[in-house]
């Protein structure tokens, strides 16, 4: 006992700076030795050049397409010509030469195409071998102008400010329900961010393996999520610490509707990505019938919002148009970021941000479904969670983008 | 001899039909194609390939501004049709041969007489492997007979005594096939005769040429497609003992590149190799002169090819084998293997395209123009093929 006390003091009085340098610099010099050595014994890498390019984006201007590049594999790549629907096109490339590993590259291609039509572009590299990417359908690329933001601002506007705030006009009479009620509304709300999730979950998966992966696919989907989800858990603790005092008198509902409205503006990022791209790509219907149903969906994400403020301290208009703000105006700057930027990898991780953050609130939810025996499911609770879920099954079918 | 020239006067079905067996399904093409195709043929009429002729397609080009950039037009782009990347070009001296001296370049081996009469003619191929550059920017790993694609155009008279020594330089094995009538252990088929040979090995091949007519070698080890596909192929002329007219001679083989090697279609479709070289560099005739084009097609992993000539005609002698054409067209369409020899004449100068009426192909490399000249220097005899009707000249 007394030895090993004393060899651990001994231990103690050397810096402890060192005990991590030493480690730290054979690790460098290991590296550097393996780098300038190029390897020793592993020779020469066999076999032809792995030649990978991803198209990040397409912009179509008339006789025009233009495709931004993106070397995702280990080797440079050079685009030595260019095929549209199987007819050799002139090009110019931006900057000319071959792309270097993780370099993005501008293809203009000089092509007549047509409205409506889909088109297989191929690129055929130095090496004779071919990448290829698809249009769906050819549709001119809005141009970024005052008047295309403002349109994305009315979308997102429509599809997430009010509806959200219409859902909020139900407060009144959520205040007058029972204490069983409210959990019932909330057991709802799980039921309702559990069918987002899933939602967002799999949108993002799809996202993810469209990507060319030089940044990640899939994987941007947990890393996004995950971070979301740490960070409101951060914040939740953040604000129950500071208000330790105050949740004894039932602040507690507010923190609640301020997380939730925090987890569904997150959500509604994505939503707002997936209607501005689709528009850009010329893909979204715009309508009465696209705004009904989000008016539809988005209202019971309102109706979430509000649930946990049943009991406690009248919330004051202007806390409720935070919150409003905080769960709607997200899907203008989805909007914005998905009409003007198709890069899977960044909506990806904005989907994955969604996701994050409504599991995160789901379990801040969870506790406050518990009946009087403490219980979380119990018949009523988990009708309401199938409710709330079906509820945004069927109203999604109307706004499937 | 001359009966079985006779009797290759009536070749039974020509073409077949192939094209109708199955839809061409490469690359999981899109609806737009069919769209494309027809939208590119009349954008290809606009297509001029030369300096000196701009001024006569400017109001064409200013007349689709929003497509294709005006001051484009000369060399295809957007509307005025398939082009590659501007500016960008094949180095010929890297590849060691030019398509355009490929056109007139006949071997007719190393020629001496027998005291029976008989000629006897002696060439040395030697298969290598090689890398070239089949698009701008584009290599391909080919494998080659002495160095390019397609290999040299044997030529001899029929009745000659042909000595094919032939020399694998390739880390493959390789064989020489010749299409012709030969004994069985010459055939240059694995298994038979010398059979498969190994890198480094040798034979020689030796038969007597016939029957006249156009015909064409290939490697024949497997997997065969992609030894054919590699370009182990060229053609081989036996010319009647009387031989035929004067006239400037051409040979066509028309042949593509699958060089991403997925063995469906091919990236790029040409005539001699280079994609839309003869766009870029026309082929230089002169005015009513009789010409004379040996067309063949070894295209692999495409069911058919076609040629087609812009503003004229031409008499079709299928395979050459007879003297007497069996059409006066300006379309045919070939199989793989199959070839023929077409005559004519140019009445009008300017340029004249001539591409695959299989317009996908066209789009892709094989398209090219002829530039008549306005008074021929080279202007042969009036020729009797430059007349109509035309009886033959068997």
């Amino acid at each position: 006992m007394e030895a090993a006390a004393k060899a651990a003091r001994g231990a103690g009085e050397r810096p402890r700076w060192l005990l991590a340098a030493v480690p730290l610099g054979l690790i460098a010099a290991a590296i550097a030795a393996f780098a300038v050595l190029g390897g020793p014994g592993l020779g020469e890498r066999r076999g032809p050049p792995v030649e990978e390019l991803a198209v990040e984006r397409t912009v179509l201007r008339p006789g025009e397409i233009e495709l931004t590049i993106r070397n995702t594999g280990p080797d440079p790549v050079q685009v030595s010509q260019v095929s549209v629907a199987d007819a050799y096109v002139d090009f110019e490339a931006d900057p000319p030469g071959e792309v270097g590993r993780l370099d993005a590259q501008t293809v203009t291609l000089d092509y007549p195409w047509q409205e409506g039509s889909p088109y297989a572009i191929s690129l055929l590299t130095s090496t004779g071998a071919t990448i290829d990417h698809e249009i769906d359908v050819a549709v001119e690329t809005p141009e970024a102008d005052a008047g295309f933001f403002g349109l994305m601002a009315l979308l997102g506007t429509y599809v997430g400010v009010i509806p959200v705030a219409l859902g909020m006009l139900f407060l009144p009479f959520v205040r007058r329900a029972p204490a069983s009620w409210v959990r019932v509304f909330l057991a709802a709300t799980i039921g309702l961010l559990a069918f987002l999730a899933v939602d967002g979950y799999l949108e993002g998966t799809e996202l993810g393996q469209e990507s060319g992966g030089a940044f990640g696919g899939v994987e941007l989907l947990f890393l996004g999520a995950g971070l979301a989800y740490l960070a409101l858990a951060g914040l939740d603790s953040y604000l129950r610490a500071r208000h330790a005092d105050a949740e004894a008198s039932g602040a507690s509902g507010w923190r609640l509707a301020l997380m939730i409205a925090v987890g569904i503006g997150l959500h509604n990022l994505g939503e707002g990505l997936a209607i501005g791209s689709a528009y850009a790509i010329g893909a979204l219907a715009l309508g009465a019938f696209l705004v009904i149903g989000f008016a539809l969906h988005n209202t019971t994400e309102g109706l979430a919002i509000v649930a946990p403020l049943a009991a406690g301290e009248r919330p004051s208009l202007a806390r409720l148009a935070v919150l409003g703000v905080l769960a709607g105006a997200p899907a203008i700057l989805g909007a914005f970021v998905g009409a003007s930027v198709t890069n899977p990898e960044v909506s990806t991780f904005l989907l994955g941000v969604g996701v994050g953050a409504i599991v995160q609130v789901i379990v801040q939810i969870w506790p406050s479904i518990r009946d009087d025996g403490g219980r979380s499911l119990y018949p009523a609770s988990v009708a309401a969670m199938i409710v709330g879920g079906a509820v945004l099954y069927f109203t999604g079918l109307l706004i499937s983008v | 001899m001359d009966e079985r020239a006779t009797t290759g006067d009536k070749p039974a079905s020509r073409n077949g039909g192939p094209e109708r067996k199955r839809g061409f399904s490469r690359r999981g093409l899109l609806a737009g194609g069919a769209a494309t195709g027809a939208a590119a043929l009349p954008a290809l009429h606009g297509l001029v390939p030369h300096e000196g002729v701009h001024s006569a397609l400017e109001g064409d080009a200013s007349a689709a501004p929003a497509h294709g950039g005006a001051g484009k037009a000369a060399h295809g782009g957007g509307s005025n049709g398939p082009t590659f990347r501007h500016g960008a070009t094949v180095d010929h001296a890297a590849n060691g041969f030019d398509p355009t001296e490929m056109l007139r370049d006949y071997d007719w081996g190393k020629t001496r007489r027998l005291p029976t009469g008989r000629v006897v003619r002696e060439w040395e191929l030697v298969a290598t492997d090689r890398e070239i550059e089949v698009a701008p920017g584009v290599h391909y790993p080919a494998w080659t007979y002495n160095g390019r694609v397609p290999g040299p155009t044997l030529r001899a008279r029929e009745g000659d005594r042909m000595r094919v020594r032939f020399v694998n330089g390739s880390e493959h094995p390789h064989t020489i096939h010749f299409h012709g009538i030969h004994p069985a252990e010459m055939d240059g088929v694995p298994g038979i005769g010398a059979g498969l040979l190994e890198t480094g090995e040798e034979t020689t091949y030796e038969f007597v040429a016939e029957p006249f007519g156009l015909h064409l070698y290939h490697c024949h080890a497997g997997p065969l497609a992609e030894h054919i596909a590699r370009g182990l192929y060229g053609a081989f002329i036996v010319d009647p003992k009387r031989g035929r007219p004067e006239a400037d001679e051409l040979m066509m083989m028309m042949n593509g590149f699958n060089t991403n090697f997925d063995a469906e279609g091919n990236q790029v479709y040409a005539v001699n190799t280079v994609g839309f070289h003869y766009a870029n560099e026309p082929i230089q005739v002169g005015r009513d002169d009789p010409i004379r084009i040996y067309l063949l097609n070894l295209l692999e992993f495409d069911p058919i090819n076609s040629f087609h000539i812009h503003a004229n005609f031409f008499h079709y002698f299928p395979t050459g084998t007879s003297l007497k054409p069996t059409d006066f067209t300006d379309t045919v369409m070939l199989g793989q293997a199959q070839r023929g020899v077409l005559e004519m004449c140019f009445p009008h100068p300017g340029h004249f395209m001539f591409h695959a009426h299989k317009t996908e192909f066209t789009e892709l490399g094989w398209m090219g123009f002829f530039e008549v000249g306005g008074a021929s220097d080279r202007r042969r005899a009036p020729s009797a093929f430059c007349e109509l009707p035309y009886q033959g000249h068997g």
